[in-house]
């Protein structure tokens, strides 16, 4: 039976890994790679590298870093942030990502999700799309598309832009809630359930996890193929076995953790 | 020395990459005489069954591998590199492909919580093969040994798969590990005599992975042998 997967989120700015409640006040955590390699051997199930700030300084991703990372972890991971074109995508998949992840680009240029599933196939391209609660009236699900890091509203709706995304051909897609990043409260799971009926592919949960408890409550009542975590790990208040035990007790299917 | 078949179909990097992990050394080549010389054979894939065909022929490749399945020496397929071993895929139209074992692929159907692509971690059953005719009379069933290639990988462990296609075999014989996906069960390895073929990225799948490609490096290319 197909798991659950656990996937660990590693935000990179100026080389470090870095850590933000609702995407402000960011505290560095130490080094990517060395992180990377950590959870992978405590038997994470997929890793998320974005280069936080590559897109608000327009500049390209650090390919030595992914090379690096390609080297110690032998487990899917994807890259996200500072993605331009299919250059940018193709020098990331031959650095031994498995996936990459779209996000601002997506929105002004969607048609690099098409372009990018073409030359590589869907299930190399991940649609990132970052959420937040809203008022706006015209916005049916209630919840606006944000890019460039959380700092950019785009009045566009999550559910729309994620059936585009889909039918561009995105493989995946990564629902981030801004209002619930870093809070430790739980994942948003309205917006992940809306997301997950909506679109046919697999949804990655993000945003909120604090307690294994919060996984449980995504996958059962959420629709998420798969769950990111971050503040949870990073700051060792759980470990990764610890986090798949906890699922596996709560009746959800995961790897066994090594 | 270890030859990784280059014919402008996936990322050969990270298979690369798991070997050096494993202590191996390799080269990633298209040159038909590099992989003849080669002591064993990898051939990964990703993309589409028909373009991958349709660059092997465009190489001239599909002869030198049959060449090479023929001298006994150990072959490992990876993803599409185990779909277009089989004699055709349905993928892009039907599509023919090299016939090194009889079938085909399917494609799956999405049910309710199981979407298509199959994508993430999931369990591989080892079907135990049958011991060559010199170790008759056969064991007990449960005592027969899985694959060489799956020595000390326990039984049901997690693999990474990613694809929407998967193996046929018409001979049951030729399954060497299935797993089951949105309520049906199919052939995660296949193989006969020297060619074995993994539907999962072996490369990406953690610790086993790295144990399989260990154990492949390890492989004489014959199966059987004294039952353990």
């Amino acid at each position: 039976m197909l798991t659950k997967r656990l996937i660990v989120c590693l935000d990179v700015r100026n080389g470090k890994v870095t850590k933000g409640v609702k995407f402000k006040e960011n505290v560095d955590l130490g080094d990517p790679v060395e992180m990377g390699s950590k959870y992978y051997r405590e038997g994470v199930d997929e890793l998320v590298f974005y280069d936080i700030m590559a897109s608000a300084e327009k500049r390209p991703i650090d390919i030595a870093m992914v090379r690096a990372v390609a080297r110690k972890v032998f487990i899917p991971f994807s890259v996200g942030g500072g993605i331009r074109n299919l250059d940018d995508m193709r020098e990331v998949l031959l650095a031994g990502a498995e996936k990459v992840s779209v996000n601002s680009l997506a929105v002004q240029n969607p048609d690099i999700i098409r372009q990018g599933a073409r030359a590589f196939g869907n299930q190399c391209i991940v649609l990132g799309m970052d959420a937040k609660k809203t008022d706006l009236p015209g916005l049916a699900s209630g919840y606006e598309v944000f890019v460039q890091g959380g700092r950019k509203a785009m009045g566009i709706d999550a559910i729309a832009w994620a059936k585009q995304a889909v039918t561009l051909g995105a493989g995946e897609i990564c629902v981030n809630s801004i209002d619930a990043d870093g809070t430790k409260d739980g994942y948003e799971i309205n917006l992940t359930r809306m997301i997950a009926d909506a679109v046919d592919v697999p949804v990655i949960a993000s945003g909120g996890a604090g307690t294994p408890d919060h996984l449980v409550d995504v996958f059962k009542n959420g629709g998420a193929d798969a769950g990111l975590v971050a503040s949870m790990v990073h700051y060792g208040t759980y470990a990764i076995p610890a986090i798949k035990a906890g699922l596996s007790a709560a009746g959800i299917p995961v790897r066994a953790a090594i | 020395m270890i030859v990784i078949v280059d014919y402008k179909a996936g990322n050969l990097t990270s298979v690369q990459l798991a070997l050096a992990e494993v202590g191996r050394e390799s080269v990633i080549s298209s040159d038909p005489a590099v992989i003849a010389g080669a002591e064993r054979l990898i051939f990964p894939g990703v993309g589409a069954a028909g373009s991958a065909m349709d660059e092997l022929n465009k190489m001239g490749l599909a002869p030198v591998l049959k060449a090479f399945l023929a001298t006994g020496k150990p072959f490992l397929g990876i993803c599409v590199g185990c779909q277009i071993i089989m004699d055709w895929s349905l993928e892009d139209g039907r599509t023919t492909c090299l016939g090194f074992l009889p079938g085909g692929t399917d494609i799956f159907k999405a049910v309710p919580g199981a979407k298509v692509p199959h994508m993430g971690w999931n369990q591989v059953r080892m079907i135990p093969q049958h011991p060559p005719l010199a170790a008759y009379p056969p064991p007990d069933a449960a005592q027969s040994p899985s694959h060489p290639v799956f020595k000390s990988i326990p039984d049901g462990s997690e693999f990474y798969f990613v694809h929407s296609y998967f193996p046929t075999p018409f001979d049951r014989g030729d399954v060497l590990a299935e797993t089951e996906f949105g309520g049906r069960t199919f052939a995660s390895v296949i193989g006969r005599d020297n060619l074995v073929a993994c539907q999962f990225h072996v490369e990406k799948s953690g610790k086993w992975g790295l144990r399989l490609l260990k154990s492949f490096c390890e492989w004489d290319g014959i199966v059987g042998g004294i039952p353990c």
